[in-house]
């Protein structure tokens, strides 16, 4: 394993870590992808501890690969949310900040609609503080888990072509994979409608381009994302058949990108809207490679994270 | 009642006046301007060696929050705030509760300022019932209560049809229509300027277009229908090209900007962390932005530095920035900051910052002050070029202490101001 030491109290922003710190977190995950495979798939090395599961936001994916992560680093884990839990329901962030540091948990795990939040929160608890998305700033166990799997199919980050297709304004996917992949050295294009590629796009470092073909065009690795419907059907793009023409992902045009490129989805898909089923389901793609690693990332994250803690109370 | 004001430095532009001179004051009206003023008899003598004596400043774009809103700011603390930044008058937006769309609200406020003195304040009316936006509220009882201009501040005047009547309709009472210009229909969800750094945080943005197409529509209007027209806090370069545009054009246009607008960019909302204190509206806009008002303010085609002194309750800006209000206070920090950022590096000219603090603001309103010339209203303000001040948002006597600016050490200050030749003491 890396000889670097993990010094932050905080997951906050990809843009807080540094290449060795990435490749740290990698590593670490490496170790305990090994765990999920065997017949009895816990370790005790957070036994003792208390995780708080803080979801604002209804996100049964993410939560349950922390939950998950959590079960089997053996840590007492409790999920409070939104809608259920009258800790947070119509209370300022700062009280609940307050309650929650009086629980003494040893980690939180965050998920907020308003970007930030994980900042504030873990700037008022002595608990450390995991960002499991904020708006559409971060979410940097996503971008973690997708560079965990892009290098266990490729071997390796720089030099990598990677295309992101899809609503590059409103995806918090986006952005820290794009830091992430840029601290790494790989070579980053987004694609999608005009209407939502956000202003001075190319002050992200990457190349921006408004067709599908261009930006998959010799790509190591295609990343669909996920088409908001809800939220964006009405106002971004006049009707789903058109977007699927402009945009979709379909098997003709996963041709123009290189010979073994994967595809990937942060999910959840919308199939027939991002991308065809036969792409989703085909040999080219690891969506669901992407779901398994998401927990031995988590893994490695919380066990990373609470040994900083460790060392800072010692 | 007579004051003597001894041996400072007299800059008043509105009598191109730059130098060391006594300033003799009686019965509130500046008697007599000259050098070595030997005092009468009971003359009260104030020194005023090292230090320069103003016009009094005039703040013409504040929010005093009474009536309705009293836990954020009253008439007295925003008057003491005034005061205590060097200000002998402030202006106030109509956005109370209830609005300041009719008499009794604005005698109200004319009362309570009056009760506590420490700073005149010329309410502005609304230009629309309620803010509405829609039916134009009583200008003539309004004037008649104390009313000195009109805004439907916090909001636009959207509607073009209630814009054009607002403008024909002032006409009558020769008041300027405040716009806060911004077109709610572009980047509606916004809660910071749309640049690059809202695509980094992700933040929905408030597009510069939507302030500079609603200045362009309101030019339009004024040049078909006439009326005075000034941009609140102003804060794009286009807005300010056209500006100029419509001042060549000889439209009966001004504009004015906020020391934020001038010191502060959309970076500063990322490099904060996002604190809730860079959130106002117009945004922090760009660097280019930034720039492109320094200038303007330089090259006098931007007439006024206003606050837009925003109070907000510390629990109600204490919370996600995107919920979060909008806006900043801004009477305890304009003075030090023009006098340190813009000043003190060459920027612009002392004279000019005068220009803009006091001169300009009560031409735009139609009030009394703005000048020290024999015979006009004893309102002054003394500042010091050279003490310094670190700002300490714990100790403001505005109840509001939401400012980007806590902490920053300024060298210069305001020392004290007098109302009608009277010392105000905060
Ligand atoms: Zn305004």
């Amino acid at each position: 394993m890396t000889e670097i030491a993990w010094q932050q109290k905080d997951l906050l922003s990809i843009a807080d870590l540094s290449a060795a710190e990435i490749q740290l977190v990698l590593d670490t995950a490496s170790s305990f992808r090994e765990v999920s495979a065997r017949p009895v798939k816990k370790v005790p090395t957070l036994r003792g501890k208390t995780v708080i599961n803080l979801f604002f936001e209804p996100s049964t994916r993410t939560r349950s690969s922390f939950e998950i992560a959590e079960k089997r680093l053996s840590a007492d884990s409790l999920n409070f949310s939104a809608s259920s839990s009258g800790l947070v329901k119509g209370e300022s962030l700062v009280d609940t900040a307050l309650n929650l540091q009086a629980m003494a948990p040893d980690l939180i795990v965050i998920r907020h609609g308003h970007p930030g939040v994980p900042r504030m929160l873990a700037e008022r608890v002595s608990a450390g503080v995991i960002n499991a998305g904020d708006g559409a700033w971060g979410h940097p166990t996503q971008a973690l888990l997708d560079a965990f799997t892009i290098r266990e199919e490729k071997g390796k980050l720089e030099g990598l072509k990677v295309a992101m297709v899809g609503d590059i304004a409103h995806s918090r996917v986006v952005r820290s994979n794009i830091e992430l992949l840029n601290t790494m050295g790989a070579e980053v294009t987004v694609a999608g409608p005009r209407t939502m590629m956000p202003v001075a796009v190319e002050t992200l470092g990457v190349r921006a381009v408004y067709s599908l073909e261009e930006a998959i065009r010799g790509a190591d690795v295609v990343m669909m994302l996920r088409v908001q419907l809800e939220r964006h059907k009405k106002v971004m793009f006049p009707s789903v058949r058109e977007y699927f023409q402009l945009f979709g992902l379909t098997r003709e045009r996963l041709r123009s990108a290189k010979r073994d490129a994967i595809v990937m989805h942060p999910g959840p898909m919308n199939r027939g809207v991002e991308i065809a089923s036969d792409v989703a389901d085909g040999s080219r793609s690891v969506i669901l490679e992407q779901v398994a690693n998401g927990v031995a990332v988590r893994m490695a994250v919380l066990y990373l994270l609470s040994g900083a803690r460790q060392e800072a109370g010692a | 009642m007579t004051l003597l004001i001894r041996n400072g430095r007299v800059v008043d532009p509105s009598q191109a006046l730059d130098e060391t001179l006594d300033v003799l004051i009686q019965d509130g009206v500046v008697k007599r301007l000259a050098a070595a003023i030997k005092p009468p008899g009971k003359a009260e003598v104030v020194d005023a060696t090292d230090l320069v004596v103003a016009p009094g400043l005039i703040d013409m774009h504040v929010h005093l929050r009474e009536p309705g809103f009293e836990y954020k700011e009253t008439v007295e603390s925003g008057t003491r705030a005034a005061a205590a930044g060097g200000f002998t008058a402030v202006a106030c937006m109509p956005n109370t509760r209830p609005v300041n769309d009719n008499r009794s609200v604005t005698e109200h406020i004319v009362g309570e300022a009056e009760r506590h003195g420490y700073a005149r304040v010329y309410p502005i009316g609304a230009v629309t019932k309620g803010e509405k936006g829609e039916e134009l509220a009583e200008y003539g009882d309004m004037v008649a209560g104390g009313v000195v201009a009109l805004s439907d501040d916090g909001l636009p005047v959207a509607n073009s049809e209630a814009m054009r009547r607002a403008l024909l309709y002032s006409r009558h009472y020769d008041l300027a229509v405040i716009q806060h210009a911004e077109d709610p229909t572009l980047g509606p969800d916004g809660v910071m300027h749309e640049g690059e750094f809202s695509t980094r945080l992700g933040l929905p943005g408030l597009p510069g277009a939507a302030e500079d197409a609603m200045v362009a529509r309101d030019l339009l209007l004024v040049e078909d229908n006439g009326g005075r027209y000034h941009v609140a806090h102003l804060s794009t370069a286009r807005s300010l090209e056209l500006v100029k545009l419509a001042k060549d054009r000889g439209l009966s246009v001004t504009c004015e900007v906020t020391p934020h607008h001038l010191l502060l960019t959309d970076r500063d909302v990322l490099e904060s962390g996002l604190s809730t204190h860079t959130k106002m509206k117009p945004p922090l806009r760009s660097e280019a932005d930034r720039l492109a008002l320094v200038e303007g303010l330089a090259d006098g085609s931007i007439d006024v530095i206003a606050s837009d002194h925003a109070p907000h309750h510390a629990d109600e800006k204490d919370v996600e920035f995107s919920l979060a209000p909008f806006g900043i206070v801004g009477l305890e920090t304009t003075l030090a900051l023009c006098l340190d950022r813009l000043v003190r590096p060459g920027l612009i000219s002392l004279s000019r910052l005068v220009e803009v603090l006091a001169v300009n603001p009560a031409r735009v309103l139609g009030v009394a002050g703005g000048t020290l010339k024999e015979g006009s209203v004893a309102d002054v303000t003394l500042f010091s070029l050279s003490r310094q001040m670190t700002v300490n948002a714990s100790r403001f006597r505005s109840k509001g202490r939401n400012t980007p600016f806590d902490g920053w050490k300024l060298r210069g200050r305001p020392v004290s101001t007098f109302i009608a030749g009277r010392h105000v003491v905060v």
